[in-house]
């Protein structure tokens, strides 16, 4: 029964995310338009990708406010690299991209795997640490179109079946991570860890080393879009996704992710990030003010808490057989 | 001061069979601390060895170690005589050892099958979990031990006794050849106990070697085959259980020889103090009603969940009750919070000391002056001298054992841990005092310190209404006792009537005497 | 009653094994305490300008305001829960004081604002957190976004100013030569916070419910009030800061503040307050707000820019805490 209640709680979100959307349809037709949809899941992609990392990590009992500072961080070194030597190849730049993000996620993992810092602290303090080394490196200097050679730019936009790259990684992200955590070990591995700690010892599983791991795919993940923001904006600058790691949290949780760990789905943050991408891009279309999206995100993210701590409220005990019966 | 038990009683070796996991000369310290001194264990296969001891003697560090949770400091495991080691649990599980803990260590948001295969779940050719496979692996497990469960349920929706089950599915799954059960039936219903002995059983029948920690005698005489006992960390004695007594064993235990005496009392009764009417709650109890007055002991007997603590709760003011009445001293008294319990004289010495008890972090004359703070403090502002003088009057007089006021109570023993709880609610100079398993989990000598007092507390005039699970604890503390069946009270008895078959029978429900 | 009979009278016991002194010198605080020595030496050295008298009373304003939000978090984070909204909060309050201005309100009625709206943040978190049961975090991650988000809408780009002349007291005014109100209302208010949280039955159970919630409700502690008083507290004191700072700026952003949670909560972890509660003292914070203050002051004479500094505020929050677990690893290593 409990089982059930966690598979509508994805659908509860579907059909809020297609209530909005219809909503929005009846009035201004122009946004379900399939190029349209196209547009806003491009638009949602990194954010796709970065709830899907925050996601284990949170499955962990831990959480990455280092996303989008590591994001940052390694867009620029990429950006940088590219405008040092522009002739390296596109699978260079991603794995670099990739590495650079792993080894920051690497540094989170270690310092609460080694030295059992709390994940908050850890993460608030690399978050501020990882900034600061793109000021530092850059000189606090932009990188602008004209400085990033086409190929780099090229890469996110082009078209691939009539999607952009940048969405294709997004849904073979979504897939790796879903063939990840439900089907192999490491993803039960995640589960365990966040749901009984203490059980995960007794059955052989590394806690720390687990959790570790979780920070290593966040940050490889962030580094991996990374590139892809700036290639996509084109530009490369100290305080580019400021306060992302908020939204990307905000996915996390209006998806259905308990923050107290054990508790998520990949549908759950799939769906937690088209909500908000759906909503940011919506405003414009309804003509509302893009400053309200801050107000709707933090609504949605107080709702959302709120409709799954009710849900999953425990019951007290049940002695009376009457009561039993009754209920 | 050694037990002259140990000559008595030299360890035995197996005749018949050799040992399949043999630990020798196995030492381990913490800072401050030597929890394992020495000691030896022999596991034979198809064989249930108890292990017995008091609370600190050194049994959970043992099955930790053989767990690969901790590494032992001194010593040798040997499994079918070749020495091994298992530097983490992962290695201690793929050398065939297991371990069923009292609380169930699995998890609840996993399915039965994925809790069951964690860790060695079966693989596709493209080494992803092969799920089908898994569900029909964990089916046949559990199908080979009787347990009527689905594979596909989330765990969280099953109750303790199957999750029991499940973990010993996991046992067999990992072909262990070493069960640990680490007091499997602590928190089991009679019915599921019975169910978990014919596990053992069947575990013995299929060859495997089982280690059984317990506090209760009559099972170890019940089930195991072969006894080791533990005391301060070192190893007292072991042999087979058919050469042993009872009061043979207890004396192992302790160094000395224990009857289990309860304090002689002559109850003096004075007047009614606490009246319940109707007390009912939508699904834990109803109707519950009673009388209880200054001096006297009243017991309540019951299974584990027929709803004795969740009404105590209620008339804490922990949780609401939907109907019913209190009266003090004839007065009525409602108690919608555990301050107006508290201001009306009704305290609580919960069970769980752990969580519910004790402040850990704080220090001990903290603790005691918690719910006293109105009276030591003056218009909101501490006063500690106050808290001292309050904390070291009450800790005096229960003869609290500790280093100073000021130490961390977590720190100290489950015991004293325990006598800290009931002084703080001395100091509240209650009229009433609840003890809802009173000696659950502290050692025997602590034990003996708490019924003691307990006597003391009622000749003093307080009320004490005592929950406890003990037969011979309710028999020899109570005055009268109150048998509750699935959240009603099912008899009352006292004087001649107060007997263990009557409190059986009540609690599991037997009306007819069978002739 | 007979409890006192001889038979059962066991020993007395010592109240305390370690004097308050002893304490003391294996305490944070200390460690603290010789760190900011350090610094203030450090810096001394470095720029012949840091001990200018008008330059270190400048420098006093970098953590003033921060320091005023983070007592009250310390409270709250000892108590077991977190307030990542209070910057968002400052930034409602004080957008709301701008509104009040725009009707022409007078300085009191102003500050009363600033306050009335600090509160109602504070009580919308603690009926969240109290009330429906659920985590502070996801809350406050929520409300950060929504009381900030409302600053936004309300404002959008643009910006409120024209304040009252005689508004610009709070936060530019001098009490005695170079003794800022600021300053003095910072050190009045650490007294308070220190007598509220170490010598009053309050405090005692902030402490109580931080190491034991469940044990503290079977104490007869009422849990839930202490909670949500304390995050009324929290946002009252963001409202404090909010008048303290508008008045300084003069002007309201919808981006004033922001990301000052993070240096609050750095502050109060950095004071030797748990992050996982029980544990911590007001003392301990207010030290840390020097540091911090000073470490910022000392970086900006030297030409090191903002963002460079919080390289060093990053390192020191993951040093403090990592060093001493480092510590007792090697230490107890030593030992076996």
């Amino acid at each position: 029964m409990i089982r059930l209640l966690f598979k509508s709680r994805e659908a509860i979100l579907g059909a809020a995310i297609l209530v909005l959307v219809a909503a929005i349809a009846s009035r201004f037709p122009a946004f379900v338009a399939p190029s349209n949809l196209a547009n806003v899941f491009n638009d949602t992609a990194p954010l796709i990708i970065l709830a899907l990392g925050q996601m284990v990590v949170i499955l962990t009992r831990c959480i990455d406010l280092s996303v989008a500072a590591n994001l940052a961080l390694t867009g620029m070194a990429v950006a940088m690299l590219n405008t040092v030597m522009p002739g390296l190849p596109i699978p260079f730049i991603l794995l670099v991209a990739l590495c650079l993000g792993a080894l920051m996620g690497l540094v989170n993992g270690l310092l609460v795997w080694k030295l059992d810092i709390p994940p908050i602290v850890v993460t608030l303090g690399t978050m501020t640490i990882y900034r600061g080394i793109i000021f530092v490196i850059s000189g606090g200097e932009w990188i602008n179109a004209h400085e990033m050679s086409d190929t780099f730019k090229a890469f996110p936009r082009a078209a691939l079946f009539g999607l952009p790259v940048l969405s294709w990684i997004a849904i073979a992200v979504a897939a790796g991570f879903a063939v990840l955590v439900g089907r192999t070990p490491l993803g039960r591995t995640f589960f365990a860890v966040g749901g009984n700690p203490h059980a995960a010892v007794y059955t052989g599983i590394d806690v720390g080393r687990a959790q570790c791991a979780a920070y290593v795919l966040s940050g490889a993940l962030a580094g991996l879009t990374g590139y892809l923001w700036v290639a996509r904006y084109a530009v490369a600058y100290v305080d580019i996704a400021a306060g992302f790691e908020l939204e990307v949290v905000a996915a996390c949780v209006i998806g259905g992710i308990s923050i107290a760990g054990g508790i998520g789905s990949v549908g759950g943050a799939l769906l937690g990030a088209l909500f908000l991408g759906i909503v940011k891009n919506a405003l414009p279309v309804i003509h509302i003010s893009p400053f309200w999206q801050l107000a709707i995100s933090g609504s949605a993210i107080i709702i959302a808490v709120a409709f799954n701590a009710t849900s999953s409220r425990t019951k007290g005990r049940v002695i009376l057989k009457k009561a039993e019966h009754a209920l | 001061m050694l037990a002259k038990g140990i000559e008595d009683a030299p360890p035995h070796r197996g005749e018949s069979s050799a040992p399949v996991l043999s630990l020798t000369g196995i030492s381990k310290s913490f800072p401050g601390v030597k929890a394992l001194s020495g000691v030896a264990l022999d596991l034979y296969p198809g064989e249930v060895t108890a292990l017995v001891g008091e609370n600190g003697a050194g049994k959970s560090t043992i099955v930790k170690i053989l767990t690969g949770i901790y590494q032992p400091d001194d010593g040798q495991i040997r499994i079918n005589g070749e020495p091994v080691v298992f530097p983490t649990a992962q290695d201690a599980g793929s050398a065939g050892v297991t371990a069923i803990h009292q609380e169930t260590v699995l998890f609840d948001d996993l399915s039965v099958a994925e809790n069951i295969f964690i860790g060695h779940a079966p693989k596709t050719r493209l080494g992803l979990i092969d799920r089908k496979e898994m569900v029909r692996k964990a089916k046949a497990l559990l199908d080979r031990i009787g347990a009527q469960i689905d594979p596909g349920v989330t765990l969280r929706d099953l109750g303790i006794a199957n999750k029991h089950l499940v973990a010993i599915a996991r046992a067999l799954s990992i072909d262990a050849r070493i069960v640990i059960m680490d007091e499997p039936t602590a928190s089991l219903s009679h019915k599921e106990i019975e169910e978990t002995y014919e596990l053992v059983e069947r575990l013995k029948a299929d060859g495997k070697a089982i280690l059984f920690i317990s506090h209760k005698f009559d099972e170890i005489f019940r089930i195991a085959d072969r006894y080791t006992v533990f005391r301060d960390g070192e190893m007292v004695g072991a042999g087979k259980i058919a050469e042993v007594g009872e009061r043979e064993l207890v004396k192992l235990m302790v160094g000395r020889s224990v009857d289990q005496v309860f304090p002689k009392r002559t109850p003096q009764l004075g007047e009614e103090v606490l009246k319940v009417v109707g007390y009912s709650h939508p699904t834990e109890f109803e109707d519950i009603g009673f009388t209880l007055r200054a001096g006297e002991i009243l017991g309540f007997y019951g299974l584990v969940g027929a709803g004795r603590s969740e009404f105590m709760q209620a008339l804490f003011g922990i949780t609401k009750p939907s109907k019913g009445a209190i009266r003090i001293d004839g007065r009525v008294a409602v108690t919608r919070t555990p301050n107006e319990a508290i201001g009306h004289g009704i305290v609580y010495v919960p069970e769980d000391r752990g969580r519910q008890g004790v402040i850990k972090g704080l220090p001990i004359f903290q603790n005691v002056s918690l719910p006293s703070l109105k009276q030591t403090s003056r218009n909101g502002f501490l006063r500690l001298a106050e808290e001292f003088t309050l904390a070291r009057d009450y800790t005096q007089r229960l003869d609290l054992r500790a280093a100073a006021l000021d130490q961390d109570i977590g720190e100290l023993s489950g015991g004293n841990q325990q006598k800290v709880v009931i002084a703080k609610w001395l100091a509240t100079k209650p009229r009433v005092i609840i003890l809802d398993e009173p000696t659950k989990g502290i050692d025997i000598g602590s034990k003996a310190a708490v019924h003691e007092f307990m006597a003391e507390l009622a000749a003093g005039g307080l009320a004490v209404i005592m929950v406890s699970s003990e037969i011979p604890e309710i028999l020899g503390m109570s005055d009268r006792v109150i048998v509750m069946r699935e959240g009603r009270i099912a008899a009352e008895y006292e004087g001649a009537d107060l007997t263990p078959e009557h409190l059986v029978r009540a609690a599991a429900g037997i009306t007819e005497v069978r002739t | 009653m007979s409890l006192a009979s001889p038979d059962l009278a066991g020993r007395q016991l010592p109240d305390r094994l370690k004097t308050p002194l002893q304490r003391f010198l294996v305490s944070w605080e200390l460690l603290l305490l010789s760190v900011a020595v350090a610094v203030f030496v450090l810096n001394s050295f470095a720029s012949p300008y840091f001990l200018d008298p008008w330059n270190l009373s400048d420098a006093t304003f970098n953590f003033t305001e921060k320091a005023m939000i983070a007592f009250a978090m310390a409270l709250l984070i000892i108590s077991g829960e977190i307030d990542l909204s209070v910057a968002s909060i400052l930034a409602l309050s004080s957008t709301a004081m701008g509104f009040a201005v725009q009707l022409g309100a007078d300085t009191p009625v102003l500050v009363l604002t600033g306050l009335a709206v600090g509160l109602a943040c504070g009580a919308f978190n603690g009926l969240l957190v109290t009330g429906f049961g659920l985590p502070s975090i996801v809350v406050t991650i929520g409300t950060m976004s929504l009381f900030r988000g409302i600053s936004y809408i309300v404002l959008g780009d643009k910006a409120y100013t024209g304040y009252p002349s005689d508004f610009a007291f709070f936060g530019q005014g001098y009490v005695w030569w170079v003794i800022s109100f600021e300053f003095v209302l910072f050190a009045l208010l650490a007294a308070v916070f220190a007598i509220l949280l170490h010598r009053t039955n309050f405090g005692r159970a902030v402490y109580v419910i931080g190491n034991n919630p469940v044990g503290a409700l079977f104490s007869g502690i009422r849990v839930p009030n202490v909670k949500f008083a304390l995050f009324l507290l929290t946002g009252l004191m963001s409202g404090v800061a909010a008048i303290c700072l508008t008045s300084r700026l003069g002007a309201t952003r919808p981006s004033i503040a922001f990301g000052w949670e993070l240096e609050v909560v750095t502050m109060v972890v950095l004071g030797g307050v748990s992050i996982l509660g029980g544990s911590g003292t007001i003392p301990g914070v207010v030290i840390a707000a020097f540091v911090m203050g000073m470490v910022t002051f000392g970086f900006g004479l030297l030409n090191v820019p903002g963002i460079v500094m919080s390289i060093f505020i990053g390192l020191l929050l993951i040093a403090v805490i990592a060093l001493p677990r480092i510590a007792r690893r090697l230490l107890a290593r030593r030992k076996v």
